[in-house]
């Protein structure tokens, strides 16, 4: 039993390593054929064509405005919503709003994807007078209520940990709780606040099949919200079904799992630095 | 000077809380929204055929049957292979490893595991178990690919679970001459229990819910008979609904949203069990 007890614990290192490998022994197979820099910085992914063309950029840019497209609407109101539930809610409240946010977080992707393209994507074509509902701005309203749980939970959790005292000596000089909030509360709770960011990062940088659904799937470089795009992981989970395992273009899906990869592992790495500094 | 309705810093007070109340009913709406929603567009579609026939007519007509069945054998697997492996981890975490260089290194992984974007766990599993493990698009494969994704989960849970048994009660357990592991079996296991349950829970949610994980792992388009072994292909909930919703023209509503239902009541009362566990088991402990 000891022995399977050691061998356990070592084995969430064994898993990471082996994910790495294996995406990097596919993916480099594509640079054979496309140098490493022509896959990041070229601006045509046309996989199927002949010759085909497989640069990133516009997936890689597609990623991008998604995600900051979020995060200008989640960090905001999960912040609201943390020092809500960590500082003014009480008791059997607070405990229900939890569980709620809880709910949100566990609803599963494929579900809030067929709401967004159903009732989110035609509301948006409406209001802005579009062609088509499937635009980044509706990926981005989307992927922000799914960063939600996530950065509220942990901001919640760094606003809960700041001493007590810090509080007692705020309200004692005569600040309301709301000016201990933001002026104490606040900056105390910074380096938490930064690593539920990051969290909620790698999450929306990562969600795959609601963004599918909702972004329209077009890999040009977008130039506004409204238009369609395509992400890196809608790439892969929308063209790995239709390539020939060992073709250029199923190593080229690695290649972008490798890039994806690598953007969680610093985005975590930095997450985890930050709640450590708040430990300390 | 400052005039009218915000004169006060209590003024400005009840402004801000209601600013925050209001930014946390637009994060809420969704949720409730969701729910209302699937219930009355999908519940008029939730007969007992519904639940317990083939698809018939291109999808668009009869059950899900299979894919209520592809999605519970995929989380029995994932659980036979995560839940052990989640939960001896957690045991030498806690238990057994002293803080050191290494057990940064495993904490590192752990919460690399968490962050990694489900696709690739995808890309994953179709280059480790479907192509060099030779399992095929399997339900095997599958299983095991959101065995690694539920890990963290798991072991977070447990860990959390077992460092809440208080140290007096592995004093005792020493002070009777239990070795390492009967201490860890008589006086941690059983009282952490509960919130190793929650955790087994939660990854099972988690694991149902997926789709990008067996997109190429397991999923079958459409196979209208049950699995017949591990290294069949599968249909499951989450795909077919991907499927319903993407890939197929004029599919009667009341079926997609009654396979949006089932996926999203599934996952639901799943975490409500969890809530529940873990709020009774907070009345009820006696330390």
């Amino acid at each position: 039993m000891e022995i399977l007890v050691r061998i356990s614990g070592f084995a969430s290192i064994l898993f990471v390593a082996l994910i790495f490998l294996f995406l990097i022994k596919e993916g480099i197979r594509l640079f054979g054929t496309v140098t490493p820099w022509a896959f990041l910085s070229g601006r045509s992914w046309y996989p199927i064509s002949t010759p085909p063309q497989f640069g990133a950029l516009p997936l890689i840019i597609g990623s991008l405005y998604v995600t900051l497209g979020a995060l200008v609407i989640a960090v905001p109101l999960s912040l609201a919503s943390a020092f809500y539930i960590a500082e003014v809610a009480r008791g059997a409240r607070k405990e229900l709003l939890k569980s709620t946010i809880e709910l949100l977080a566990a609803i599963p992707s494929v579900v809030i994807g067929f709401i967004g393209m159903t009732v989110l994507a035609p509301w948006v074509r409406q209001l802005f007078h579009l062609p088509t509902g499937l635009t980044a701005l509706t990926g981005a309203m989307t992927l922000a209520f799914m960063a939600a749980p996530t950065i509220i939970s942990i901001t919640e959790d760094a606003i809960t940990a700041v001493p007590r005292a810090y509080r007692e000596g705020a309200l004692a000089l005569g600040a309301t709780r709301w000016q201990t909030m933001y002026r104490i509360l606040l900056p105390a709770a910074a380096p938490g606040i930064v690593a539920a960011v990051m969290l909620g990062i790698g999450r929306v940088i990562g969600e795959t099949m609601a963004v599918m659904m909702v972004t329209g799937n077009a890999s040009v470089i977008p130039t506004s919200l409204l238009q369609p795009v395509r992400t890196l992981t809608a790439t892969i989970a929308a063209e790995m079904g239709e390539t020939v395992r060992g073709s250029d273009h199923y190593y080229a899906l690695f290649a972008i799992g490798i890039v994806l990869f690598v953007i969680t592992f610093i985005v975590n790495w930095c997450a985890d630095f930050f709640l450590h500094r708040e430990r300390r | 000077m400052r005039q009218g309705l915000l004169a006060s810093p209590q003024a400005r007070e009840r402004l801000a809380f209601w600013l925050l109340r209001i930014a946390l009913a637009i994060v809420l709406f969704p949720v409730l929204f969701i729910l209302a929603y699937m219930v009355m567009r999908g519940a008029p579609g939730l007969t007992w055929e519904f639940l317990t026939a083939v698809p018939r007519s291109g999808m668009r007509a009869g059950g899900i049957f299979p894919a209520i069945i592809g999605t519970v054998y995929l989380v029995i697997g994932m659980l036979l292979v995560a839940l052990p492996l989640g939960v001896f981890a957690a045991i030498y975490l806690s238990e057994y490893a002293h803080p050191s260089r290494w057990t940064r290194v495993i904490r590192l992984a752990i919460v690399n595991l968490a962050g990694v974007p489900s696709v690739v766990y995808g890309l994953f599993g179709l280059g480790f178990f479907v192509m060099f493990l030779r399992l095929g698009t399997s339900i095997a494969a599958g299983a095991l690919t959101l065995a690694i994704m539920s890990l963290p989960i798991i072991i977070t849970a447990t860990e959390e679970a077992l460092r809440s048994v208080p140290a007096s009660f592995r004093q005792v357990a020493y002070s009777l001459g239990a070795t390492r592991w009967q201490m860890v079996r008589t006086a941690v296991l059983p009282y952490a229990l509960p919130g190793i349950l929650t955790g087994a829970i939660l990854g099972v949610s988690r694991a149902a819910g997926e789709t990008a994980p067996i997109l190429f792992t397991v999923a079958a388009f459409y196979l209208p008979r049950l699995p017949q072994s591990i290294f069949d292909p599968a249909m499951t909930l989450p795909y077919h609904l991907y499927v319903l919703a993407t890939q197929i023209p004029n599919v009667p509503a009341r079926v997609t949203y009654g396979t949006a239902l089932v996926l999203v009541g599934l996952v639901i009362l799943l975490n409500l069990a969890a809530i529940i566990i873990r709020a009774h088991f907070r009345r009820t402990r006696q330390w």
